[in-house]
């Protein structure tokens, strides 16, 4: 466990490099716990992964057997999928600090309450991430799409993109909703609504990755998607000190 | 015996509320049989009277419940609180009644009750977010975590806000961009300006009233008798 020790954020009135510094050191501590916890259950990762094959197919079903109409809408689908197994990924990642009141001993912790939320985002980001290769691989089965080794490396480019925006307002908010009963409830109430221009950009850009991009639009929404992930993971980091304050 | 009314006992918000009426009754009148119809529209152009009012009135409280919410982080302080929740209710109410009329005029204009147009479709997500930090509020029962959770959602939603605003510019989009005295004849101009300032003196009374009521409210909480369970433990 002496691989866990966070650096101690000792003074904030130093250098702002040292304290950029300290603060990374945590934030990798953080998600290096979590990532730890995680590879030791495994559970969440393979039920996730399970539910987002679940969703894909449920889409085949819903929308018919035609191959056409499956492939035009491959990138809808696959977004869908993505955003409905996020929601179980990051209320469970909250869900587990609080089952053993482990979150107060983080609390207690000599650590920047910004680095708790970077580390938990960036391994939210990263449990989305590992999503990709399993779900683009059922898409190309059920949906009859072919990635080539290019289209594959930008479509993964833009998951990465999509999946860091999910994260980012998600985890401020999963903190928020895991101490509530109603969290099922609550937590795709405020985030599907809060993150449909990541849903928009990705499913767009997706498709122009897919299907062509003959005007030349696909940077344009890979710039919305970029440009929403700078604007929720810096507000977010700024307003997570707040959320998890105990009044 | 007569008796006199208490005028002093009256709240200000009562008199705004009062003057928002009849600058509305004015102003609904001049605009439905003073102004001149619009040429191409006919007489849906009318709608614009109380559309154009509830849209800047809407973004008008949200971002005033967004500067309350910048100063609850900083503070705590309950009547911030109050004043947040009461324009993010304004906010709400108005911005449903902006995408009713809106979807009233896209049927005759447009032939459609609605489209996925970027301005209509910001529009929706904005009434989505605001709701969503109303049912968060109401499933918090501290009222220190209430207040605090309340701000920051309102924070990160407000993002929409300069979005829906700016969208018909940055994008092409069916909605037509901003209008300027310019480019209005003087005789709409009017009507629309009334009605405006009356909608502005409504959300006011409304943002007020509520404010209160959740003085009032957080006051109850503070006084209310404890439960059985406490009273035995003490």
């Amino acid at each position: 466990m002496s691989q866990l020790t966070a650096p101690t954020l000792t003074s904030p009135t130093g250098a702002e490099a040292g304290f950029l510094r300290v603060l990374a050191g945590q934030t990798v501590t953080v998600l290096r716990k979590d990532l730890l916890l995680e590879w030791r259950g495994r559970s969440r990762l393979l039920s996730v992964m399970l539910f987002g094959l679940v969703t894909l197919a449920l889409f085949s079903f819903a929308v018919g057997p035609d191959s056409a109409n499956l492939r035009a809408g491959a990138s809808g689908f696959l977004v869908l999928a993505l955003l409905l197994s996020s929601t179980l990924a990051l209320s469970e990642s909250f869900r587990l600090e609080h089952e053993q009141r482990a979150i107060e001993g983080l609390l207690l912790l000599p650590v920047d309450p910004t680095a708790i939320y970077y580390g938990k985002a960036l391994g939210n980001t990263i449990f989305l991430c590992l999503l990709a290769p399993v779900l683009m691989w059922v898409a190309m089965v059920l949906y009859a799409v072919e990635f080539g080794a290019l289209t594959l490396v930008k479509m993964l480019g833009l998951w990465v993109l999509a999946a860091a925006g999910l994260s980012a307002p998600g985890t401020l908010y999963a903190a928020m909703t895991s101490r509530l009963r109603s969290q099922d409830v609550l937590l795709p109430l405020l985030l599907f609504p809060l993150v449909i221009p990541v849903l928009l950009g990705s499913v767009k850009a997706m498709d122009l990755v897919m299907t062509g991009d003959p005007m030349s639009q696909l940077r344009s929404w890979s710039l919305m998607l970029l440009a929403f992930d700078v604007i929720y993971w810096s507000l977010c980091g700024v307003l997570f000190q707040h959320a998890i304050e105990d009044p | 015996m007569t008796q006199r009314i208490p005028w002093a006992r009256i709240s200000w918000e009562h008199w705004v509320a009062g003057c928002g009426l009849a600058l509305l009754l004015v102003g609904t009148y001049v605009g439905l049989f003073v102004a001149p119809p619009e040429r191409h529209m006919g007489d849906v152009q009318r709608i614009m009277y109380v559309h154009v009012p509830s849209a800047w009135n809407g973004l008008l409280c949200y971002t005033g419940a967004f500067v309350a919410a910048i100063v609850v982080l900083w503070t705590s302080r309950p009547k911030w609180d109050a004043a947040m929740v009461g324009m993010i209710e304004a906010g709400v109410v108005l911005n449903a009644l902006l995408l009713v009329q809106g979807s009233i005029w896209a049927r005759a204009t447009w032939g459609v009750w609605w489209d996925w147009d970027v301005r209509l479709t910001t529009s929706l997500v904005m009434l989505l977010l605001f709701a969503g930090v109303m049912a968060l509020r109401s499933f918090v029962e501290d009222a220190e975590r209430r207040t605090t959770w309340t701000a920051i959602a309102t924070i990160v939603s407000f993002v929409d806000v300069p979005l829906v605003y700016f969208c018909v510019r940055w994008w092409r989009s069916l909605h037509q961009v901003q209008s300027t005295p310019e480019t209005v004849d003087r005789a709409m101009v009017l009507p629309l300006r009334m009605n405006a300032v009356a909608f502005l003196l409504l959300a006011i009374w409304f943002a007020a009233r509520r404010a209160r009521l959740e003085l009032a409210l957080r006051r109850r909480d503070e006084v209310a008798v404890p439960e059985r369970r406490e009273l035995v433990h003490a």
